[in-house]
């Protein structure tokens, strides 16, 4: 993807999940990833903000259980996932039950099909 | 000029609350009025004298306006700024600055909610809200907000320093065992470590006695400058400092899950006020949550970081405790409808009086009033006051 582009960042975010292309930002100037989407650096004000695709590893810094009754779907989890590149984002890890997911777990990207959303699986004791 | 010359130049003159708990049948502004009305009373002034206003509400956007048009005032200063609920301790400050400049002469801070009462469009209220200003990178993922924020602190607190839901719960029962020394608060009846922790769970480590209550209440305090305040009423409680932070929005913003903006509107307040922890008689912070009276206790330095569970044991912020801490008994049991800064100010200021009745420390002569603002401690500030001996 071009690092200029015609829309607004957040935009150009979701037309890229919308394809099941999870990016993130990277500064051309002080060379640190950036996350959430934006117009312009947060650590240095540069607007030389790149494109690029991330490892889509990362480590669950901090997760809760939302408690939810079970006839509107039951308990969920939801989690701050550092990313191996170094940002930090709120999603939820998927495939295990909220309650087993801690603080500390290896879990990998995964772009849900449709709805263009970022959620995590965990990827075993092996990292 | 710095801040520190802003030291004790002003002082709370008057103060009062009406409607805390439940005031079926009125709304935020008929509220608000009335505690204004009863704070302009008690300061031994006119509502004519006021030409100064600062105050903030979560369901309208020029709010400011609403007030000055229902109270019929022509204020000379206006501060409507709403950094959440540590607003109205944030504008101790704009308001020295414009008292110092002449720009006015007395400035009256006030707040109402019937958050609880008023029932109808409740639901609807807090959609139009998420509508108006989206948190796009995190209300896909359904955080209950603001719960979910502050137990992925807790989470992290308990993961990264050992504390504990045990330690979280001896915040709850301290601010209950204050409740039950003040007649004003809304929940009275006992509460035990035990029942905290066998509560029913809303985010996980917090669970609904972890949680502030849901309140009515409306709240007013009346500023003027040191020197007319000596010829008024009651006695002065001088503002000797005022510092205010904000560091993020989202949780997802927010560095370090354990620290709070309170690191630095603390050390800017005690600069300010030329005094530190060991020198506060009593502490009214912001308790959202358990979990934000612990990160205050750290982030003011009554305690190091990550002793804020340890420090909270055995009932030592309770009454008979070595702290007195959140002595109406905070927003956790006595009133919390929808932002609590006032109202930590007003318990400070009736310390400080010596208005307390059962609850009152004896003798105190200095406090710190600590607000949080956001969902995620987002935003934090700090006022320390005293009175004119410690002046």
């Amino acid at each position: 993807m071009e690092s200029k582009t015609h829309t607004g960042a957040e935009a150009t975010y979701q037309a890229a999940l919308r394809e099941g292309r999870f990016m993130i930002q990277r500064c051309s100037d002080c060379e640190k990833h950036v996350f959430y989407p934006r117009e312009l650096c947060p650590h240095c004000a540069s607007l030389s903000l790149a494109w690029v695709q991330p490892a889509g590893t990362g480590t669950v810094y901090s997760t809760t259980t939302v408690r939810r009754k079970s006839d509107a779907g039951g308990d969920y989890d939801v989690s701050l996932v550092d990313l191996d590149e170094g940002v930090r984002m709120m999603s939820k890890v998927i495939g295990i039950p909220p309650n087993d997911v801690k603080i500390g777990m290896r879990v990998k990207a995964k772009v849900m099909d449709g709805t263009g959303l970022v959620v995590f699986e965990p990827i075993g004791d092996d990292r | 000029m710095s801040a520190r010359d802003l030291r004790g130049s002003v002082a709370i003159v008057g103060a009062a609350t009406t409607g805390c708990g439940e005031a079926p049948g009125y709304s935020d502004i008929e509220l608000l009025a009335r505690a204004a009305k009863a704070a302009v009373d008690d300061a031994g002034l006119t509502m004519r004298d006021i030409d100064g206003l600062c105050s903030a509400s979560l369901n309208a956007a020029m709010w400011p306006l609403n007030v000055v048009e229902y109270l019929k005032l022509r204020p000379r200063f206006v501060e409507g700024t709403n950094i959440g609920g540590a607003a109205f301790i944030a504008h101790l400050m704009p308001s020295m600055l414009a008292l110092n400049a002449g720009v006015c002469d007395a400035v009256l801070v006030c707040y109402g909610s019937t958050q609880r009462t008023a029932t109808f469009g409740r639901k609807e209220r807090g959609l139009a809200r998420n509508l108006l200003d989206p948190s796009p990178f995190e209300a896909p993922y359904e955080p209950m907000n603001p719960p979910s924020s502050y137990a992925l602190i807790a989470a992290r607190h308990m993961h990264q320093y050992g504390t504990t839901r045990r330690q979280l719960a001896e915040v709850a029962v301290a601010a209950r065992r204050w409740a039950q020394l003040n007649p004003e608060a809304f929940a009275r009846d006992p509460l035990t470590i035990d029942d905290v922790l066998k509560a029913r769970m809303i985010s996980d480590p917090l669970s609904v006695n972890d949680c502030c209550l849901v309140t009515d209440g409306a709240a007013a305090f009346v500023m003027v400058r040191a020197d007319r305040a000596r010829d008024l009423p009651k006695k002065p409680i001088y503002v000797l400092g005022s510092a205010t932070a904000v560091w993020h929005r989202q949780v997802s913003g927010m560095d370090d899950l354990t620290v709070t903006p309170s690191k630095e509107s603390g050390e800017r307040a005690f600069a300010m006020a030329e005094l530190g922890p060991k020198d506060m008689n009593v502490v009214q912070t912001y308790d959202a949550f358990t979990i934000n009276t612990i990160l205050a206790l750290e982030d003011l330095g009554f305690c190091n970081k990550g002793e804020g569970g340890p420090f909270v044991e055995n009932g030592a912020i309770a009454p008979g405790g070595r702290l007195p801490v959140n002595t109406n008994g905070g927003g956790l049991s006595c009133v919390h409808p929808n932002m609590y800064g006032a109202f930590a100010t007003i318990e400070a200021v009736r310390q400080l009086r010596g208005e307390c009745g059962e609850r009152q420390v004896k003798g105190a002569k200095t406090a710190l009033v600590n607000g949080n603002g956001g969902v995620a401690a987002s935003s934090q500030s700090t006022a320390i006051l005293a009175t004119g001996e410690a002046l």
